[in-house]
């Protein structure tokens, strides 16, 4: 059985290649002038440049956070270029004028942009390096009157949308990483529902590192006006390298009353190698504002990738009798180190928030969920619902458990569990008893153990996860 | 007291030899010294976010080293669990006072005496034992106390003695020692296979403003059985930092409780560690505050050894403008397969301006362990409500029969039942007064 679990878990990470497009990419370093060059780049007004040199000099104040449960050799912001673009001279009209080397690594990442559009009805942005190199069915979009481009078109169109919204549930100073990121931030997507439309398909944006020694910066935007609902889906791979690369990014969203937005994601970072060596450092600042009555906002992530992941997709739940949801599966291998979770801060009343969280832990991988469900004194009748369990494959792993429950009026209830548990040995036996092997009964029990997370997940993404929990766990199991 | 307050107390406290034995005095210096580096902790350490020591760390307190007070055997009738037979210890105002204790019949080789007492008499167990448990990196107040402890409680049961009653060691404060500052410390020995029952009581005659500090060490071997109940009824003007340190030996069992309902800032830390295999451990415990009181446990349940056991149920009821804090910690070694851990924490919100933060935690290197924990916050059931009103009593009653009922489910965990019922008694008339007629 470790044999099945060794070549389960040992499988290659197939999206490791390197494209090889030109890339115009700014000298490694950060200081004012990186900020200014990035802001000339993209031809911004002045207010985001504005904004963009407020938060590099709060960043320059703060310091890097240490108390999650991971651990890395420091990071040395000097040597990180923070920008990379594919040199393209005539600017993108069309889809027809990508480089046709650039849209080859989407096909082979599985999502071809010329495709997308015909069959599976679902508006693709996609993000190499830092700027986004198409977005597709857009004019069906605009017929509805949703805004669904990249975050630099959005700025160069609607600059009044991202002047309201930009950094409105996220702000500069939140923390280290999210000020670097507001001073840095390349490129990312935008969207914009107006109100009552419910988006009519899917919106997904797909990101992929491919310079070597860059970080990636997006920042993302969704809006749901008042009525308004939406369903989005992140992906991510990046190249194989032996060197870890920073991956920073900023997700904001803001619904307004009555307005939803489920925000899925299936990260799948370079991990490394079996030895920790490379893979992306995944510190990610995420995080839904559930402004209006009756808001919800509902977050479902599948973690399988990275060598670190440290991220605590939240809601603020302001409206009164607005919904969030964290819907969670990670996964760690080999020397993957994850520590993960959410944040609930109940402002409004009658206010409800769900929490399912899914941690496996095989090879040396650390696992840790951090959560944080806060009842304000005036979130009256509040209620929440945490369940976290996590499963360890082998002796070398570690799972662990730090929720903070902090409760400050007494109509409020709230409800938190959490087990943590061997893989059961007697499942694997009555499987293999009706003719499965031990790689198969392992897959069949991890699918069952994050059925609940794995049913939020709209469809493709679901078959996506299931195969990619599938490869990370490969020969895991003892 | 300020930091410089405690340490200008210990240079006093140094110069005078009498009191220390040779072997003591590096302890107490090393840990005097990393008190003095530290200091107290802040909110900004993940141990103490959600307690703030600032009360304890800016008012000023006297040493008590010197002892005194004026108690009564009386006074403490309220206190002795209505036991007239039990090995009873009463210090008053951190000091061993003889003429309220009384050592009943104890067993042959059973030692009870003040720390004071077997200090000066070199008894050797004390040499060997003492400070090796709750050791430096215990954090501030553990070095506090072990740089300045005068007196406590000394217990040592011999290797398959079986003493039937239980130990009481009485720690009462007066108007005596308002302003004082008291590190009471007591060292808990059971030897192979040897079984007591301890009870720990700190409590306060009339309403004095004091600190107390007190730190017990509690050593199982191999198959022995403790039974540790901690009583906090300190005066409600109070300070108490208490730690308990357990040391488990194999198969041995540790069930201890915790009873929490004085001090106007309480912080309550229960550590073991299950060193040998097969060993068990029950903590369980019960909070209940109003007014302003703060109230906060620790815990934490080390597994470093396989196949044992470790059970926890922590109850808390909360009224007024109170804040309660739980924390609990679960950790597994990686050698410790086969754990079972259970960890559960009930709280109850009485009123609107009540606060609880709690925050069980798991931390686990072991693949082969079962563990769970659970915490809810919540108010009483509506429809348990309900039911006791179509059932004719009224509001009030019902709302008292279930606060009482959600207390009595964890004080009826209590093997000793003298401390039971009385304990259930307290938690019956700490928030409601008197039961409905025909009830309780």
């Amino acid at each position: 059985m470790s044999t099945a679990i060794e070549t389960l878990v040992n499988r290659d990470y197939q999206y490791g290649f390197v494209t090889d497009v030109e890339a115009d990419t700014l000298p490694r370093g950060l200081n004012e002038e990186t900020v200014r060059a990035i802001s000339a780049k993209k031809r911004e007004p002045a207010f985001l440049l504005e904004w963009r040199l407020k938060a590099y000099r709060r960043w320059l104040t703060m310091k890097e956070p240490h108390w999650s449960n991971v651990t890395y050799p420091p990071i040395d912001y000097q040597s990180i270029s923070y920008y990379s673009a594919p040199k393209s001279t005539k600017p993108l009209g069309s889809l027809d004028d990508v480089d046709p080397e650039l849209l080859r690594t989407y096909e082979k990442l599985g999502i071809s942009l010329t495709e997308q559009k015909r069959i599976s009805g679902v508006a693709v942005d996609a993000i190499f390096d830092s700027v986004s190199v198409g977005t597709t069915m857009k004019a069906e979009l605009g017929e509805l009157g949703i805004i669904f481009c990249s975050f630099g078109e959005a700025v160069q169109e609607h600059p009044e949308l991202v002047r309201k919204y930009l950094g409105s549930v996220v702000p500069y100073s939140d923390n280290f990483f999210a000020a670097l990121n507001a001073a840095v931030f390349s490129d990312g997507s935008f969207c914009y529902i107006p109100k009552g439309v419910k988006c009519p398909m899917e919106l997904s944006t797909y990101f992929r590192i491919n310079s070597a020694d860059t970080g990636q910066f997006e920042r993302t935007l969704i809006i749901a006006d008042e009525g308004a609902s939406v369903s989005y889906l992140e992906g991510c791979t990046a190249p194989r390298r032996d060197t870890n690369q920073l991956h920073a990014a900023v997700v904001e969203l803001v619904a307004l009353d009555h307005a939803s937005i489920k925000y899925s994601t299936v990260q799948n970072w370079y991990a490394g190698d079996a030895n920790g060596k490379g893979g992306i450092y995944n510190f990610v600042t995420k995080r839904g504002k559930a402004a209006g009555v009756r808001s919800k906002i509902s977050w479902t992530q599948v973690e399988t990738g990275s060598a670190i992941t440290w991220k605590y997709p939240s809601v603020i739940l302001q409206g009164d009798y607005s919904t969030g949801e964290f819907y969670s599966v990670a996964v760690v291998n080999n020397h993957q180190q994850a520590d993960t979770g959410t944040k609930m801060i109940h402002i409004g009343r009658d206010t409800k928030s769900t929490i399912i969280s899914k941690g496996i832990s095989a090879g040396h991988g650390n696992n840790s969920y951090r959560g944080q469900v806060k009842v304000l004194r005036k979130a009256e009748g509040a209620r929440n619902y945490t369940q976290c369990d996590s499963m360890l494959i082998g002796n070398q792993c570690g799972a662990h458990t730090f929720p903070y429950i902090e409760v400050d009026n007494n109509s409020s209830v709230v409800e938190h569990e959490a087990s943590t548990s061997k893989i059961g040995e007697d499942q694997i036996f009555y499987c293999k008893q009706r003719g499965l092997s031990a790689e198969h009964a392992i897959s069949l029990i991890v699918s069952g153990f994050c059925k609940e997370v794995f049913q939020n997940l709209p469809m493709e993404f679901a078959l996506e996860a299931q195969q990619l929990l599938g490869i990370t766990l490969e020969g895991s199991v003892g | 007291m300020t930091v410089h307050g405690f340490l200008d107390d210990f240079s006093k406290f140094a110069a005078d030899h009498g009191r220390n034995p040779e072997w003591l005095l590096p302890v107490r210096r090393a840990a005097i010294e990393r008190f003095g580096e530290r200091g107290f902790p802040t909110t900004r350490d993940e141990d103490w976010h959600f307690t703030s020591a600032a009360r304890i760390a800016d008012a000023e307190f006297v040493s008590l080293a010197a002892g005194g007070g004026d108690v009564r055997a009386a006074d403490l009738e309220p206190f002795t669990f209505g036991a007239t037979d039990w090995t009873q210890l009463v210090f008053v105002n951190g000091r061993y006072t003889p003429e309220l204790s009384a050592v009943g019949a104890l067993p042959a080789g059973v030692r009870v005496a003040s720390l004071a007492d077997a200090l000066r008499e070199g008894v050797p167990a004390v040499r060997e034992r003492l400070t090796s448990l709750a050791a430096l990196d215990h954090g501030a107040f553990v070095a506090l106390n072990t740089a300045l402890f005068v007196d406590g409680g000394f217990v040592h049961v011999p290797a398959n003695v079986v003493v039937e009653r239980p130990i009481h060691l009485l720690f009462v404060a007066d108007a005596d020692g308002a302003s004082g500052a008291a590190h009471p410390r007591t060292l808990i020995i059971a030897d192979r296979h040897a079984r007591a029952t301890i009870v720990e009581s700190y409590v306060a005659v009339g309403d004095p403003m004091y600190f107390m500090n007190p730190v017990t060490e509690v050593v199982l071997a191999d198959g022995a059985h403790v039974t540790h109940l901690r009583v906090q009824r300190e005066s409600e003007r109070a300070y108490h930092v208490g730690t308990t340190q357990a040391h488990q030996g194999r198969d041995s069992k540790y069930s201890s409780f915790s009873f929490a309902t004085g001090a106007a800032l309480s912080r309550t830390n229960i550590y073991t560690v299950l060193a040998g295999p097969g060993g068990e451990v029950t903590l369980n415990g019960l909070y209940m505050a109003d007014g302003t009181q703060h109230v906060d446990h620790q815990t934490r349940i080390e597994h470093v050894a396989p196949n044992c056991t470790s059970h926890e149920v922590y109850k808390g009821v909360l009224d007024d403008a109170a804040h309660g804090v739980f924390n609990g910690k679960v950790y597994v070694h990686p050698e410790a397969q086969k754990t079972d851990g259970k960890q559960t924490n009930n709280n109850l919100l009485l009123s609107p301006d009540a606060h609880i933060d709690t925050k069980p935690q798991l931390e686990i290197f072991a693949d082969d362990v079962k563990c769970t924990h659970g915490a809810t916050v919540g108010q009483l059931d509506e429809n348990a409500l309900f039911y006791l009103r179509s059932r004719g009593l009224g509001a009030d009653d019902a709302k008292t029969l279930l606060t009482y009922a959600f207390a009595a489910d964890v004080v009826q965990r209590i093997d000793e039942p003298a401390v039971r019922d009385a304990l259930e008694t307290l938690a019956r008339e700490r928030f409601v007064g008197a039961m409905p007629a025909g009830v309780g």
